[in-house]
Formats: structure tokens, C-alpha cells, sequence
């Protein structure tokens, strides 16, 4: 039986920064990954990668990666690199993105964390 | 120290140029991130999980005040206030700029440093006991040597795309603090029976994926055959080397698969046709060039002093914070009323090996003031003064206090070596850090710290092992397991001239299990060792790994009960 599709979201790095970023439904980047555009089924993911690959000139290393939604159907990270991405170093809630956007990040250990 | 040339500086500014034009090219859509990313890494710049990383070379772990100040001012000004001493004497931002890298390199450039070959397929920074040249056990100070070395090898056209990364690491002592066995050569210094100096050449160490303990490939070299000797090592470890599987392509694999007395003898064989067919060693330099260096690392001129300092033993008596810091983070210096001092870089739910900008500026004014303007980096991520009077301590000390430096572990329990782990490194499956602040603070006690004693635990976050996890009394390896991190606990590692690997203890943990594991260790070493004075890994060695697995899982017991 086929795997279930999971959905899923580009990600990769600034060039310039070399922090988290995000494709979003234009095609351009953004920093927030509750902006970044969904693929629900394959097809959409494929069509999302080619949209990323050629932007070189603005992103490092774009791949797809999972997500889960909540309830109001933003994305969330499924996997703890990910999640470390979307927030920063744990051991340094003054540096990246939780520093900048704490809004988004309950503490680690609320979801398991040390 | 040494000093460089006009040849050093020109390269080194040359290079800084070079790679601000390539990076410039790569922003300009020149250059495809494939083109450049080999580009950066030659210069020490990483993409990691937050950001650019960027990876300053410490030859030999050693720098002078002015360096310490740069590197302070570089963390101030284009990175995030802090920087990490790595297990490979180096240095490294984790917040650099792309576009603020060219500046930054040409900063130090200033002050005679730079990143090249803190990556790629080539030979990295040389590494040396950072006690060099001030233990008083040593030999010979090895930085002469690690000094040639680096010259021989930076920009060697032969050797710029090897296999894969290629360490060298000397030590001129017996007690090995520079883990030579676990390097692709270490060399140890010694002396024939005649007295004449030279090398143990020993090849083939490692850890990473598949841990190794190097192996003695020539005995004795004589110190004037040692670049042709180690050209020869390169030659057949470069044409023989796998390049088909990036997992076997270090030059471990290539000795354990050929074998040693093979391998010795092609690259005796290798060795004899440089002599024979090039009239002599082409690649050593001529007797001036080595005086020159090891000018460059002439003693400092030692005052004459008594053995004992009443000063000190007077400040000790009222003063068990500094006694205590005395007793564990001093060592034997070779001159009479001096001694080496460690500052710890593991004060008590501390980073290992992080820095911020200002303990950095008070450890350049400490060693400018105390320490002969010279300071180390050890491979276990702590900070050196090499030079200073017993007279010194009390100042020192109160100074490390003021600036939260002052952590009188070294060589004890939380005296932890950790990798940057998945909080910052694109490879990590696992973090390093929190497991180790976790376990700086389980053991921070001092009574408890001092009755364990000497026990070394190191954290690496993925199978690569930068916090040398085969080589800890206690090593914990960083994994994904199911979608969660999970640590592996190996025992009975060691890191110095017993050099061995450690043994697996049982299946992985979860990063919450990990302390209660430890501590239940603990107790059980306790419990069972001969005497105070009998250290962990001399227990393990005298028992074997039972007890202590059965300490560290309790429930295997009571299912055989």
C-alpha cells in the first residue's frame, strides 16, 4: 500500500544570512514558516521544487520537507531537526529565529526537549 | 611564537583576496553554489543549520594576546558576542555573514591568521600538545615541528584534493596530551639510543564511523627525514586512498586494509626513491630555515625562583576556592616556581569550549600580563596560560572569577568535551550541548567532583565524533533513533598514550536517561573502586564493562534477578 503524503513545505538558506527561509505561494522567500506554501500531495511538492531549484542567486540547498498542520492549517515541523531549525540553537533562546519571532516558540520542553 | 614573512603575509592577503572575488562571483550568479561550495570550505566557511559558519584556524593551539583580542573583536563585531573552541584547537563563529566574511578574514589576516584548510580534502591545521613547550615532562617542544609542517603543507599542490581530510597531530612528551592515536599521523617525539632526536611515526588513527587506534609505521625516524618520510605517507595514502566511498576513504581504512607491513613497506619503498633518485630529501629544508623556526619558539627568558611560593601557600590557606582551583587546574611547569594553568571553558551549565567577547579580552589581558603574552587552546576545549609564576595565582584566579572563569574542574567529572551537536551543525542527528550542561550541573558539587576524581566524558552529536566520544572514560554518541534523539554510552575510552576505543554499553536512551545513566555509573565506580586514588578508567580496566553496564541499566538486572 502506497505511503500516505505527508505535506510538505521548501526550505532552505539564505544566501546571504545563511538562516531558515521559506518558499512561500509567490514563488519568493520569507522567514516565517506559518507563510511558507503547502504541497498536499506530490505532484504539488514536485511543482514547488522546481520553482526553488533555479532561484540560486537568493537560496542555498532547497529540499522539501514535512510538515504537519494545526488546526487552523498552518504548518508545523514534524521532525526535531526541523523544529530546531524553525526556532534556533536551544541552548540560546536569545540567538535566531525564536529570538526574533518568540511568538511562535512555546519553550523546548513543553514538546519534549531537555 | 612564530612570526611571518613577507612570503606568509603576502599569501595569506592573496588568498583573502582571492576568495572575496570568488564569493562576489557567487553573489553575482558567477558561480552556482556546486562551484563555490568547495571554494568556501578551503577557507574555513561552513552553511550550518542557522547560519554560515566559519572556522578559524589555531596552529598548534597557539596565539599570542593580540590574536585573542581579534578573535574577541571578530565575535563583537560580525558575530553574536561569542565564539567556540573546537577539540581541533581551533575557533569557530556560528552566526558569519556571507558577505562579512572577506572583512573578517582580512581581520585576521591582521594579526597572522586566517581560515585556510579548517576544511575541505586536504591536511588540516596541525594540532600539538597545548602544554608544549612549558611541561615538565617533555622532551622537546613539538611547535618547531608542528610549525614545518604547516609550511610543508599549507597549499601543497600535491596534496590539495586528497581522498579526504588528512590530521597530523605532535607531541614532544610521553604523556600524550595531543591524542596523536587518533589522528591519520601523530608524531612522538623522542630520542635513539645515541641521543639523536626524531619521531614515532604512527599512521592510521581515527574516530568518526569507524574508530581506529593508529598504528606505528617507523619507530624511529631521524627529525631531519621527516617531511620526505611524511611525503611519502601522502604519496601512496593519495594514490591509494579510496575516493569511491567517502566512508572508506580515510587513510585508517586504507592501512587496515592493505595492512601495515604493506603499507610500511611502500612507503619505505616510496621514501627510498625520493633519496636515491631525487640525490636526498627534496622537501626538507635547509638546517637555517629549521633554526629560524624554532627561534621563533625559544623559551621565554624565566626568572629565577624558588620552587615553593610563599605568597601562594599563604593565599591558599585562607582561600579554598582558590585552592581548590590551584589543586585541579595547575600543572607542572619545566621552570622552577612557574607553572601551567588551565581556565575552564566548563564553568557549571556552560556551553564547553563557548566564549564570550569580554572572557575573551580578559583571558588576552591574563596572558599578556602573566604568561609571557602567549596563550594555548587545547584540544579539550579549555584555554592555556603556559608561563606564569606561582607569585601570579591569586590575581589570576580572582581576575577568572570576576569574568566567570574561574571553574576549578579541569581534568574532573565536568570537565566536558561536547561538538556543537544539532543546536548548530548541519551533520548532527543529536545535540551535544544540553546533555552536557545537563551533566555539568548533575556533578557540580565540588566535594563530589574532587572524591570521583580524574574521569573524562566527551560528546559527539552524529557518528562523526568531533567531541571524541571513542576516546572518553565515559563516551555518549548522539543518534536519531525513530524520530527522536537517542545516545549511545560507550566505556572504557581513553584518550592519551593507553589510547583506546570504548566499548558500547547497550542499546540508546532517550537525552532525559542519560543523567540518571551517569549518575548511577558514578555511584557504582564508587562503590567498587580499590581506593580514592583509583581512577574510573583503571577500575573499568581492572573489572571489565559488567558493573558498570548493569549500573547503567538497572532493569536488565532485575529481569535476570
Amino acid at each position: 500500500m502506497a505511503k500516505a503524503f505527508k505535506p510538505q513545505i521548501i526550505s532552505a538558506n539564505d544566501l546571504y544570512v545563511g538562516d531558515v527561509v521559506y518558499m512561500n505561494s509567490g514563488g519568493g522567500w520569507t522567514r516565517k514558516l506559518a507563510e511558507a506554501a503547502i504541497a498536499h500531495d506530490a505532484g504539488d511538492a514536485e511543482k514547488l521544487l522546481q520553482r526553488a531549484v533555479p532561484q540560486q542567486g537568493k537560496v542555498v540547498g532547497p529540499y522539501l520537507a514535512d510538515v504537519a498542520l494545526d488546526d487552523d492549517g498552518r504548518p508545523f515541523p514534524t521532525h526535531f531537526r526541523e523544529k530546531f531549525r524553525t526556532r534556533g540553537p536551544s541552548i540560546r533562546p536569545d540567538l535566531g529565529k525564536q529570538a526574533i519571532y518568540p511568538e511562535r516558540h512555546e519553550p523546548l520542553a513543553a514538546r519534549g526537549g531537555i | 611564537m612564530y612570526r611571518y614573512d613577507e612570503f606568509d603575509h603576502d599569501y595569506v592577503r592573496s588568498r583573502v583576496a582571492e576568495f572575496r572575488d570568488q564569493t562576489q562571483r557567487r553573489i553575482d550568479g558567477a558561480l552556482t553554489e556546486d562551484e563555490y561550495k568547495p571554494l568556501r570550505l578551503m577557507n574555513g566557511l561552513y552553511l550550518q543549520l542557522h547560519a554560515y559558519m566559519l572556522r578559524v584556524a589555531i596552529p598548534y593551539g597557539t596565539l599570542n594576546s593580540r590574536q585573542m583580542r581579534t578573535l574577541a573583536m571578530i565575535a563583537e563585531r560580525w558575530d553574536e558576542g561569542y565564539g567556540h573552541f573546537t577539540t581541533r584547537q581551533n575557533i569557530q563563529y556560528n552566526w558569519t555573514k556571507l558577505t562579512d566574511v572577506g572583512d573578517i578574514l582580512d581581520a585576521l589576516a591582521d594579526v597572522e591568521m586566517h581560515a585556510i584548510q579548517t576544511s575541505g580534502n586536504c591536511i588540516r591545521n596541525v594540532t600539538a600538545d597545548h602544554f608544549a613547550g612549558a611541561a615538565a615532562d617533555e622532551i622537546e617542544d613539538p611547535r618547531p615541528t608542528a610549525e614545518l609542517v604547516r609550511q610543508w603543507s599549507t597549499a601543497h599542490p600535491e596534496f590539495a584534493y586528497l581522498p579526504r581530510k588528512f590530521k597530523v597531530a605532535v607531541t614532544g612528551s610521553p604523556n600524550d596530551r595531543a591524542v596523536t592515536k587518533a589522528h591519520d599521523i601523530g608524531l612522538r617525539m623522542l630520542r635513539n639510543e645515541a641521543g639523536e632526536p626524531g619521531f614515532e611515526v604512527i599512521v592510521g588513527g581515527g574516530m568518526g564511523r569507524t574508530p581506529m587506534i593508529g598504528k606505528v609505521i617507523r619507530d624511529f625516524l631521524p627529525k631531519d627525514h621527516l617531511l620526505p618520510y611524511l611525503e611519502s605517507i601522502l604519496r601512496v595514502y593519495n594514490l591509494h586512498g579510496r575516493r569511491d566511498n567517502k566512508y572508506k576513504a580515510r587513510i585508517k581504512i586504507l592501512v587496515h586494509e592493505t595492512g601495515l607491513e604493506e603499507m610500511q613497506a611502500q612507503v619505505e619503498a616510496e621514501f627510498a626513491r625520493q633519496m636515491r633518485e631525487e640525490g636526498g630529501p627534496v622537501v626538507s629544508p635547509n638546517p637555517e630555515h629549521i633554526a629560524q623556526i624554532a627561534a621563533y619558539f625559544a623559551p621565554p627568558d624565566f626568572a629565577k625562583l624558588p620552587a615553593q611560593s610563599a605568597k601562594l601557600t599563604k593565599a591558599i590557606a585562607t582561600d579554598p576556592a582558590l585552592a581548590a582551583w590551584v589543586e585541579n587546574n595547575t600543572a607542572d611547569h619545566r621552570a622552577s616556581g612557574y607553572t601551567i594553568v588551565t581556565i575552564s571553558m566548563k564553568g557549571m551549565g556552560d556551553a564547553p569550549g563557548d566564549a564570550t567577547t569580554a572572557q575573551m579580552r580578559v583571558m588576552a589581558d591574563l596572558g599578556e600580563r602573566y604568561s609571557h603574552d602567549e596563550l594555548r587552546i587545547s584540544h579539550e576545549q579549555n584555554v592555556i596560560l603556559p608561563h606564569v609564576k606561582l607569585d601570579d595565582l591569586p590575581e589570576i584566579h580572582a581576575a577568572l572569577q570576576k569574568a566567570g572563569l574561574a571553574a576549578a574542574n579541569a581534568g574532573l567529572i565536568t570537565d566536558i568535551i561536547a561538538c556543537p551537536g544539532l543546536d548548530y551543525c548541519a551533520l548532527a542527528t543529536a545535540r551535544s550541548i544540553p546533555v552536557a550542561q545537563d551533566l555539568s550541573q548533575r556533578f557540580a558539587e565540588p566535594a563530589r567532583a574532587k572524591a570521583i576524581g580524574n574521569f573524562t566524558i566527551k560528546i559527539s552529536g552524529c557518528i562523526n565524533a568531533c567531541g571524541h566520544h571513542h576516546v572518553g572514560h565515559v563516551g555518549i554518541l548522539g543518534l536519531e533513533k525513530s524520530g527522536i534523539e537517542s545516545y549511545q554510552i560507550t566505556l572504557g575510552g581513553d584518550h592519551t598514550e593507553t589510547l583506546a576505543i570504548g566499548e558500547r554499553a547497550g542499546p540508546g536512551m532517550t537525552a532525559e536517561e542519560v543523567g540518571p545513566a551517569i549518575e548511577r555509573l558514578v555511584d557504582a565506580y564508587l562503590d567498587v573502586r580499590d581506593s580514592d586514588d583509583e581512577r574510573f578508567i583503571d577500575t573499568f580496566r581492572r573489572l571489565g564493562a559488567d558493573p558498570f553496564k548493569a549500573a547503567i541499566y538497572p532493569e536488565n538486572n532485575c529481569a535476570a534477578a
